[in-house]
């Protein structure tokens, strides 16, 4: 399969990047990893004019910590999130997610912009995100402005960043000690999850189990209520609304969800 | 565009459509044929090459993506002398070939594999080579092949 044609333009700073969207709004797409835009474009369901390749930013790939806050330039790839010393101390949620996505070779490419950017409520990092409670970074020609990763996922492949506008940075609490546990059914290591559940502390996020990412809100009342991890558990799927597909039906996602959530809650108190 | 990239030590430019993927960058317009086309989705792996010394899905990376970066091939791996990479010659005395359609992506995605991890467990081996995948017999030899290409003891 061949992407329909399109003007590739390679970029060497983020200002130059806004630039370059700015001149061309809705006709061009970013390409970071590509692991997500690139298999898009060539089933021909993503056919933008203008492709602006900002792998050459290499300001945005770090990991940082400052006042108790994580900083994660957007660019940095899934294998070096995944053996960061940093990140695994004070976000262990996203180090180990970082290694669980698709395999080595992707994660050679894939970048936590990118798949935050696709906001494919089937990719791990979106619900990982949302229990991390951590917030984008944007910059557009405007400025920066940051949105709290509940607010960023807007429904099937869509958030509110503008076509001028670049993920430039995630940030996450430190949350060095604190519990945290991820479980994903998949058919083949390398697919996206038929049901995924991360959590930290007692923060619960879901993946594949709506058109976005969410949070289990009825599980993480239900123990702030002093429920019992198995009581919690079994609310999991309440405020979900999964699709039947070939792979799974409703149903089953929903027991996927319930079983899922109650092992990775019980890793998290471990 | 023009896309120069150093495949296998040796400087490659050709004039290329900018949507030219980086499998095809190498079967049509560097000649080189081992590296092949399987899946086209990202999913078997036998278009594996290493990126700047990294193992990279050609089928899902555009050439352009690649311009002024190294690239290695699976014809990369044997000596100037034709003697055999050490991963090479383990899947050949391991019997890990079969019908030799994923065996160069299987080889590229095992010396980077090593590259990280030098003496892999079975079970490390099976979970790096997770991206890349047989339809004609098994992994169990060219399990052992990569445990052998490590120096260590195949324990069958």
């Amino acid at each position: 399969m061949i992407p329909a044609q399109f003007s590739y333009r390679r970029v060497s700073t983020v200002d130059e990047a806004l630039t370059v969207l700015g001149e061309h709004g809705d006709e061009a797409k970013v390409l970071a990893g590509g692991h997500s835009l690139l298999p898009l474009m060539k089933l021909r369901f993503a056919t933008p004019e203008i492709v602006v390749d900002v792998a050459p930013l290499e300001e945005l790939r770090y990991v940082r910590v400052e006042d108790g806050t994580v900083a994660i330039g957007a660019l940095s790839r899934y294998h070096d999130l995944h053996h960061d010393e940093v990140l695994r101390e004070h976000a262990p949620l996203l180090a180990h997610v970082a290694g669980a996505i698709g395999d080595q070779q992707v994660r050679h490419r894939g970048t936590i912009g990118g798949s935050l950017a696709h906001a494919d409520a089937a990719a791990d990092l979106p619900a990982a995100l949302l229990a991390s409670e951590g917030t984008l970074v944007v910059r557009g020609p405007g400025g920066q402005r940051e949105i709290p990763a509940a607010e960023f996922f807007l429904g099937p492949f869509t958030t509110p960043l503008e076509p001028d506008e670049l993920i430039t940075e995630v940030r996450v609490p430190a949350r060095a000690g604190v519990g945290w546990g991820f479980e994903k059914f998949t058919r083949r290591s390398i697919d996206w999850a038929i049901v995924g559940v991360a959590v930290v502390g007692q923060a619960v996020g879901l993946v594949n189990m709506a058109g976005t990412p969410i949070r289990a809100t009825a599980t993480e009342q239900a123990l702030a209520s002093g429920a019992s991890v198995a009581d919690a558990a079994a609310l999991a799927a309440q405020d979900a609304s999964p699709v039947t597909e070939p792979h799974a039906s409703a149903e089953y996602r929903s027991h996927l969800a319930r079983v899922l959530t109650k092992r990775a809650l019980e890793s998290a108190a471990a | 565009m023009k896309v120069s990239i150093e495949v296998n030590g040796k400087a490659v430019t050709e004039e290329v459509e900018d949507r030219t993927l980086l499998v095809h960058y190498l079967r049509e317009n560097a000649g080189l044929t081992g590296t092949n086309i399987g899946c086209d989705t990202t999913s078997c792996g036998a278009c594996t090459v290493l990126l700047d010394g990294e193992s990279v899905k050609s089928c899902t990376v555009l050439a352009a993506q690649a311009d002024g970066h190294r690239v290695m091939t699976v014809e990369g791996l044997a000596g100037e002398d034709g003697e055999l990479h050490p991963v090479q010659r383990a899947f050949r005395e391991q019997h890990g070939l079969q019908c030799g359609f994923c065996t160069p992506g299987m080889m590229m995605a095992s010396v980077s594999l090593l590259a990280h991890n030098p003496k892999p467990t079975r079970e490390e081996v099976r979970e790096g080579l997770e991206g890349n995948l047989c339809r004609c017999t098994g992994y169990h030899n060219i399990v052992s092949a990569v445990i052998d290409a490590s120096g260590q003891e195949v324990d069958r």
